[in-house]
């Protein structure tokens, strides 16, 4: 499971993640929200060792995500789809899934992978050898998400994979992280602003204001909290 | 037409050496955001290797590759121990955009005087394993012989290599992306320090090449401040700066341009006018396409 102790984050002076505690079960999909400067982003890029922390800890199973580089957690498990469709737009759509598992080594696994890959976003496979930035934002988003699949996460980190996509095609995504969660049994931390939205498709949520967390608990009932609808859900 | 078949060839053998000093500064460029003037110091040094290889072993052959690979030893061992170093620790304020370039200025000197004491600051012959005699055809003698003929089918198989290597490997693949989007191959689980050590060994290599073969397709000769060796890091440059500085095949494109205009320029017009025209396709470029031939605006992201 996820661990995460008093973790203590800043930038310069501005202290972005101030005594976080809250822990993840493993096989579940739990939604970080919160308004913009929250902390969502910089909660996102410490775990995956983008960002250094002040102090407090933070552990997959016995991995300690607070030391280290971002390509050694990758190997322990954990892969990061940053903000902002994170695929390298001057390689292919097939480059960009191979690169995923390049580090694993091994063809055949990869290869299978793929496979799974395209079969949860066939969109994919029929745009396999154009270059990423000719994608929609939805397909690229698609193919972010890929790529950290490519890497066989046990823990995947998305950030914000709803961002500047029509309701059609977000409602999409979140079906497609939804099942991976329940059928290739990842673990998915979603930071979201669509609160409502990441809340309808999550088990567990958390909600980060200003750098601490306000609230924390079941999905469904931080729906019905009275306090988080009127603050976060906007009714 | 047989004037024009010289500025061909003329230009195209230029254009091959130029082209591997293009490469290396566009992999340095990719991989380190460096634009490495000490590429100019490490030819030089792997010319004087080769011509140290070729008075012990006494044969080019063996010679050359071996220079390479030394080339890509030492360009990767600059990159781990002085560039990684560098840029840790200035990497704030103002000298952080300027620092690694002073630094390579640095490197430069340092290198052009450790040759010194080494080689001494006379004149060393390298002489040509091929000779230099143009080809006869009938009346006509071609400004190439063997030895213009062999620098280029060694730079045409070297660049082969080379694309093969980015694009169909695994590696290559790795150094692709680490070049466009350092974050996200670290978060695929690319060791990307690693991979931008690589780039500057391949770099080295190329540099290597670029040297000794400028060398024994010339006159021959080297010294510690060689003016042909800043020549080339000027041209191996404004190739580099015509293809975009960061696409490889540009920077193979930039050089052919290079070679061909300055080999018409020299033919046509005037041998003293080469280093003008040079520089003024390269302000041209800037102005009329500054993110060169092949190059892309999007330019790199975090």
């Amino acid at each position: 499971m996820l661990k995460i102790n008093g973790l203590t984050v800043s930038h310069g002076a501005i202290r972005a993640l101030d005594n976080v505690s809250f822990s993840v079960e493993k096989g579940g999909l739990t939604a970080v929200i919160g308004s913009n400067g929250a902390g969502k982003t910089t909660l996102m890029r410490t775990l995956s060792g983008l960002k250094s922390a002040d102090s407090g800890s933070a552990t997959w199973n016995d991995h300690n995500l607070l030391h280290g580089k971002p390509e050694h957690h990758v190997r322990q498990g954990v892969s990061h789809v940053s903000e902002g469709k994170s695929v390298v737009a001057q390689l292919s759509v097939e480059e960009n899934l191979d690169l995923g598992a390049l580090w694993r080594r091994n063809p055949a696994e990869a290869k299978k992978s793929k496979a799974e890959v395209f079969e949860l976003f066939p969109r994919l496979h029929e745009r396999r050898e154009q270059q990423a930035d000719t994608l929609s934002g939805g397909e690229r988003q698609m193919l972010a998400i890929s790529r950290a699949y490519m890497a066989r996460p046990q823990l995947l980190l998305l950030d914000e994979p709803s961002l500047g996509l029509a309701p059609l095609v977000i409602e999409q995504i979140f079906q497609s992280i939804r099942h991976i969660v329940d059928s290739m049994g990842v673990t998915v931390v979603l930071v979201e602003q669509n609160a409502m939205g990441a809340l309808r498709i999550a088990d567990f949520g958390v909600v980060l204001n200003l750098g601490t967390i306000a609230a924390w608990g079941r999905a469904s009932d931080l729906i019905a909290d009275p306090a988080v609808r009127t603050a976060y859900l906007g009714f | 037409m047989s004037q024009f078949l010289d500025m061909f060839l003329i230009g195209i053998s230029a254009a091959s050496i130029y082209a591997l000093m293009a490469i290396s500064m566009v992999l340095v460029w990719r991989s380190t955001r460096v634009v490495n003037f000490a590429q100019a110091g490490m030819a030089l040094l792997s010319a004087y290797i080769g011509y140290e290889l070729v008075s012990r072993t006494g044969n080019f052959w063996i010679s050359l590759p071996l220079a390479m690979i030394l080339g890509a030893a030492f360009s990767a061992f600059i990159e781990f121990f002085l560039m990684r170093t560098l840029l840790k620790h200035s990497n704030q304020g103002p000298i952080a955009a300027i620092a690694p370039i002073i630094a390579t200025l640095g490197l430069l000197g340092v290198i052009r005087a450790v040759i010194g004491f080494i080689w001494g600051h006379g004149d060393v012959q390298l002489e040509a394993p091929l000779s230099k005699v143009g080809y006869k055809f009938g009346d006509t003698t071609l400004f190439i012989g063997p030895m213009g003929l062999f620098v280029i089918c060694f730079v045409v198989a070297l660049l082969l290599v080379v694309t093969i290597v980015f694009q169909k490997t695994n590696i290559g693949l790795a150094l692709r992306a680490s070049a466009y989007a350092p974050e996200i191959a670290q978060l695929s689980g690319i060791r990307v320090s690693g991979i931008r050590t690589l780039g500057w060994a391949i770099a080295g290599a190329a540099g290597a090449a670029a040297g000794i073969l400028q060398t024994v397709n010339g006159t021959g000769g080297l010294t510690p401040e060689s003016l042909e060796f800043s020549l080339l890091l000027v041209f191996g440059f404004i190739a580099a700066v015509i293809g975009g500085l960061e696409s490889l095949p540009g920077a193979v494109l930039g050089a052919v341009i290079l070679g061909l205009v300055l080999a018409f320029v020299q033919i046509y017009i005037s041998g003293t006018l080469v280093f003008i025209v040079a520089f003024i396709l390269l302000l041209a470029v800037l102005i009329l396409r500054p993110q060169g031939f092949l190059g892309s605006k999007a330019g790199r992201r975090a």
